[in-house]
Order: C-alpha cells, then sequence, then structure tokens
C-alpha cells in the first residue's frame, strides 16, 4: 500500500525501489482480488473440474471417434443395451449413443456459449442505452424487457423458432466437413434474444447509478463524448455482474435448448444435441441408456456452470473482503 | 395508498397494450392457418377458403387484424364475404376489450371454453406442488440456515444444487423408470403414470404422485438456496442479537423475530411466480400426458391456432401484471417501513 500513496505523491519509481525492492509490488486490482478468491472457493473449483470433465469429453471423444460413427445406422442393431462395443448402448435407428453425445454435446455447448454471447451483448447495450439516455428511450426499452419477461421463455422461444425456422428459407450447411442444421444458428439467436432481459436490468441499475459519480461528471465537463463515458467509464462497472449472468446464461441456454429439443421442437435433424437425443429417446422409457446418458451431460453441465456461476458472484461480492 | 394502485393500474395498460401487439404480431407470423382446415376430411375448395378467409378477417392487413381481435368487427362495415359485393355479413367478434377471445380455428369454439376445460388439471397439479414446494423450502430452509456449515447444512446445500441443475424431463423419466418400470419387474405394486385415471379421486391422486414429486423436487432447490440465504442475512441483524441478549428462547428468535423478517422477500418471489403457475409445466405436463395449460399451447402451436395461442398469452401477462400489483400491495401490509404515495 505504501507503494501506491508513494507514487501517487509523485515519488519517482526508481527511489522507492532503491529503497526496498520488496516494496515495488505492483497495487492488486479489484479483479485480481476476486480472482484469488474464486481459487479458494471449493465449490466454484468443483465446477471447473465438471466442466473440464465436458469439454475434455466433447473434443477428445471428437478425436477418438469420428464423425462417422454417430451418423452410421443399422436397424438390426436397434436399442442395444450397454455393451463393450457401443458402451452408451445403440439409439432406436442402430447409431452409437457414444459418439451422437459426444457431436451432440459439441454442438449443446456451442449453443449454450453464442447463445449467451448475444444475450450479453443486446442485454449490456439494451441497459446501457437505456440507463445513459434516459427519458422516452428509458421507457420504451423497459416496458419492452417487462413486456418479454411477462411471458414464459419457452413459449416465446417457441413462436420465434417456428417463424425463424423455415426450412425452405435456411437450408443445412457444410462447416468442416460436417453437414449441420440451420436451425442450431436460428436457435441461437432465438435463446438470446428472448433472455437479454435480466442483463439488461442489471446494466440499467448500474448505470443509473454511476451516471450521478463525480468522475461522470468530470469526463463530461472536459468534454469527452457521451460514447466514450459509456465505454470507458460506466462499463468498466458492469463487468462484475456481466460476468456473473454470462456464466449462468450458458447454463440457461443449455438448458432451455434441452427442453426444445425435449418437445421436439429445437434443433432438427441432422445434427444432433443433447436435447434433441432427448426428445427421440422420450418414447423409449424402458431404454434406460438411451435417455439417461444424454440428459447426465446436460446435468453435469449445467451444474458444473451454476457452481462456478455461484463462486464468481461471491468472489465478485465487495462484502466479502479476504 | 388509493392514488398509487390507481397509478399503477393506468400504468399497466400500455405494457399490456405493448404485450399483446408484439405477441399477435408474432403469433399471425406463425403460418397459413388455414392448414388446419386442409387436413380435415372435408377439404375446402379455394373459393370455400377465399370465403373463410374473409369471414375470418385473414384477408386484412396486420393492424386492421389487431384492432379486429382488441375491438371486435360488429361495428364495422359489413364483411364482403363473396369478394364480389353481391353477399355482405355483419361481424359479430366483440374484441378481447368486450371479453371475446375469438373462436378456436381448429375446435370452432370459443378459445375461452378451451382454457376452461384445461386450466383446472393444470391447477390441480400446480397448487399442492406449489404448496408443498413452499412450506418444505420454508422447514428446511430455516433448519439449514440455523445450522450453517453444519453437517446436515452442507448435505442439504450440496442436493439442493444438485437438483436446481436437473432437467425436469430427466427426474420425471428417471422417477417413472424407477417406480413404474423397475417396480413392475421387481414384483412390486407400480405406480399408476399417464393421464389423469378413471374419473375416481383416489386414482387421480394416484396419478399426482409422480408429477407432483418432480416439481416439487425441482422448484424445491431454488426455494430452499432462496430461504437458506435470506435467513443468514436477517440472522446476522442487531434486532436478532438484541432478542438473544434479553433472554428470548431460540425458536422464539428464530420463529418470531427472524423467519418473519426473511420471509418479506418471499412473498415478492411467490407474487412473480404465481401467475406462471398458470402456464402449467410444458415438459412435465408432456411426459405424463396431463390435459393441462402447458399442452394446450403446445397443441394449438402445433396447429398454428392463433385465438387460443392470443387467449392464452394475454390470460398470462393480465395475470403476471395483476400479481406484480397485488404482490407491492401486500408488502406495504407487511412492511411497515415502506409507504407508496
Amino acid at each position: 500500500m505504501t507503494t501506491q500513496t508513494d507514487s501517487l505523491q509523485g515519488k519517482p519509481a526508481e527511489r522507492v525501489l532503491s529503497l526496498d525492492p520488496k516494496q515495488n509490488v505492483k497495487g492488486v486490482s479489484n479483479f485480481a482480488r476476486s480472482m484469488r478468491r474464486l481459487r479458494k472457493h471449493r465449490m466454484a473449483i468443483f465446477g471447473i473440474l465438471l466442466l473440464l470433465f465436458v469439454i475434455l469429453y466433447v473434443v477428445i471423444g471428437s478425436l477418438a471417434i469420428p464423425e462417422s460413427a454417430s451418423i452410421y445406422n443399422d436397424p438390426r442393431r436397434a436399442l442395444q443395451p450397454p455393451s463393450a462395443e457401443h458402451p452408451f448402448g445403440t439409439d432406436v435407428i442402430g447409431r452409437d449413443i457414444l459418439a451422437r453425445t459426444i457431436y451432440g454435446g459439441q454442438v449443446s455447448l456451442f449453443i449454450g456459449v453464442t447463445a449467451m454471447l448475444v444475450q450479453i451483448l443486446v442485454g449490456t447495450a439494451v441497459g446501457l442505452i437505456a440507463g445513459y439516455l434516459g427519458g422516452i428511450v428509458d421507457f420504451l426499452l423497459m416496458r419492452l424487457a417487462e413486456a418479454m419477461l411477462s411471458i414464459p421463455q419457452l413459449f416465446l422461444a417457441l413462436i420465434a423458432l417456428r417463424i425463424f425456422s423455415d426450412p425452405t428459407q435456411f437450408p443445412d450447411f457444410t462447416f468442416m466437413g460436417r453437414r449441420f442444421s440451420s436451425t442450431m444458428i436460428v436457435i441461437v439467436f432465438v435463446i438470446g434474444l428472448t433472455s437479454w432481459m435480466r442483463v439488461s436490468r442489471i446494466v440499467r441499475s448500474v448505470v443509473l447509478s454511476v451516471r450521478e459519480q463525480e468522475y461522470v461528471t468530470a469526463a463530461h465537463s472536459i468534454g469527452a463524448h457521451s460514447w466514450r463515458i459509456i465505454l470507458r467509464h460506466v462499463l468498466p462497472n458492469c463487468t462484475a455482474p456481466i460476468i456473473v449472468s454470462a456464466t449462468l446464461g450458458v447454463a440457461s441456454a443449455i438448458l432451455l435448448e434441452a427442453y426444445l429439443g425435449f418437445l421436439g421442437l429445437g434443433v432438427r435433424a441432422p445434427t444432433p444435441t443433447w436435447g434433441n437425443i432427448m426428445g427421440e429417446a422420450n418414447s423409449y422409457l424402458d431404454s434406460w441408456f438411451y435417455w439417461f446418458f444424454p440428459a447426465l451431460f446436460i446435468m453435469l453441465t449445467v451444474m458444473g456452470i451454476n457452481f462456478l456461476g455461484d463462486g464468481l458472484r461471491d468472489a465478485f461480492d465487495p462484502r466479502s473482503l479476504k | 395508498m388509493t392514488r398509487y394502485v390507481v397509478r399503477r393500474v393506468l400504468q399497466s395498460i400500455p405494457l399490456l397494450l405493448i404485450i399483446s401487439f408484439i405477441l399477435f404480431n408474432f403469433t399471425n407470423a406463425l403460418g397459413d392457418p388455414m392448414a388446419v382446415y386442409a387436413e380435415s376430411r372435408n377439404r375446402p375448395s379455394a373459393r370455400d377458403r377465399e370465403i373463410i378467409m374473409r369471414r375470418l378477417g385473414l384477408d386484412r392487413p396486420i393492424l386492421e387484424q389487431y384492432l379486429i381481435w382488441l375491438i371486435g368487427n360488429d361495428w364495422m362495415p359489413p364483411i364482403d364475404v363473396l369478394g364480389d359485393g353481391s353477399r355482405l355479413e355483419q361481424g359479430t367478434r366483440r374484441g378481447v376489450l368486450r371479453g371475446d377471445l375469438g373462436i378456436s380455428f381448429v375446435t370452432r369454439r370459443p378459445s375461452w371454453t378451451r382454457i376452461e376445460e384445461r386450466l383446472p388439471w393444470t391447477l390441480v397439479l400446480m397448487i399442492p406442488s406449489y404448496v408443498l414446494t413452499v412450506g418444505l423450502a420454508i422447514a428446511i430452509g430455516i433448519f439449514s440456515a440455523v445450522r450453517q456449515y453444519s453437517f446436515w447444512d452442507n448435505v442439504i446445500t450440496s442436493l439442493s444444487f444438485f437438483f436446481y441443475s436437473m432437467p425436469i424431463f430427466f427426474i420425471a423419466l428417471l422417477t417413472i423408470y424407477i417406480f413404474a418400470v423397475q417396480f413392475r419387474r421387481w414384483g412390486l405394486e407400480p405406480i399408476k403414470w399417464g393421464g389423469t385415471g378413471d374419473g375416481t379421486l383416489g386414482s387421480l391422486l394416484q396419478h399426482m404422485v409422480l408429477p407432483v414429486f418432480c416439481l416439487v423436487a425441482i422448484q424445491l432447490a431454488g426455494y430452499v438456496r432462496f430461504i437458506r440465504s435470506s435467513m443468514l442475512e436477517v440472522l446476522n441483524q442487531d434486532y436478532i442479537r438484541t432478542a438473544r441478549a434479553k433472554g428470548l428462547a431460540e425458536s422464539q428468535v428464530v420463529r418470531r423475530h427472524a423467519f418473519k423478517n426473511a420471509a418479506l422477500p418471499l412473498v415478492t418471489l411467490i407474487g412473480l411466480d404465481l401467475p406462471f403457475l398458470l402456464a402449467g409445466a410444458v415438459v412435465t405436463e408432456r411426459i405424463f400426458a396431463w390435459p393441462g395449460m402447458g399442452r394446450l399451447f403446445i397443441e394449438s402451436f402445433e396447429r398454428a391456432d392463433v385465438p387460443v395461442m392470443m387467449a392464452i398469452l394475454m390470460v398470462l401477462s393480465v395475470a403476471v401484471v395483476v400479481f406484480q400489483l397485488l404482490t407491492d400491495i401486500v408488502y406495504t401490509w407487511l412492511d411497515p417501513r415502506i409507504r407508496y404515495s
């Protein structure tokens, strides 16, 4: 701490260094302090390990098992229980469920992360604009958020998905030698655009409190442009709540995808996701391996994210001083 | 207070108009509602299709359709049904504002009767599970909070994280598999599931066991975490120390001084969650073949039955707005520190 006060008083850093080299420790930023708290949070570490396991599963799995194994079907071996050849069994048209949970998992995780990015981008932008501009813009944006919050997200997502996933308009596409259904991209935007409301409310409330701070008035008085003030002075105050909502946002996006897939209204064939494997397996209750493994991976992922998100919330909480 | 309530009611009118306008545009973009007729046995000819479209007002621009939905068309100029002016029919719709939610495209009966048929089933399922959830959550949450960081607190916290992360279909399929499929294999009496039973109360109760269990297990986790943390916050307050210092029994401190204050945020949470019980549980109702509102929404969605979808969504939005207002009023009544003017 002495280093900080000294340099504030304008003493050259070299002199401090010459007195005592040990004192030239850089001041610890809030972010670094939070990360240190996170490393000591046992639940958060457990969450990170769970997530690492799931990520390694879908990455290493795809290196070990070719994608063709998740497509190759043979009705003669339909619904076989787990065996050495098919550790997770086979599905109703004889595809290997292990391979399908690997490749489906990649898509589910991709949807979770990208939908979160859409949600955070839109939510942050709306929150910044509404909070900073105020007035009629604020009123309209917040009424829109309120309106969207009063309808269950699943209902909104179903309707939006149906409107924007006309297969004639959005054909399948090929990426890195694999064929994907374009509903996969549509669903990212549908989930993102139906879940930005809470983020925007959080960001707006931070903006409203920061806007009255003296350093913002100071920035105004030296003629800083509005956008500069928003990006340089207001936005950094929102990082902690945004990081927490982003983390939890991945979990809710994966869950929503799973529910849509379960209802048979999510990502279409040929792209597997954990959700639409569940949707296929729904009618084959007796073949437990068919629905158990995709559901297990959804649960592990969501649990890992929730543990991590909870740890982040504690770590960023200024009241937990350690 | 009265002025506050009046202002809030006035504010909610534009909100409901915005909601209904967005939803009307969305649901009407869902696809051709006439596809329903194309499936039916006596498929209408192209000419009949046009007549039906005109009668339903589907040939009009979307803004005009919204207006008809809102205030009806019985006062508008008559509809030119055949398109050549030879047959004029007066519109009969009275509009949502006069209590007419429209006629279902599929059953040709008022949308409201569709809701009336399904809503009781949803409530039969949702109310017991919600009451159980909140009751158990209060008990478990308090138990956990007063023993912070003890063995049982850790067990409860871990379990609530576990169930909080569990997708409802996973626990539903697992319980069906264990209690219905495996029980039969083990020679035990399997628990009945699927549908609502044969009409007797005993059979209904038996069919409710599994869905209620699943709904409670999933919802309980979040509520337990909420009550535990709000109890912990209150237990650190000065007035709790005062209560203890003046020699009150610990049970009195927890029940009369801590819980009453910790329950305030719970009131808000319940008020915000209650209206969504009306929406039913889409996935749970699907798995257990329960004829509730969630199923009705999915059925109407799959057949592009716009009037019924709009009816469900508007009933929900109105409920959300009303419950928010009620929550605020109850809150002032419970917490004397808050006074609206």
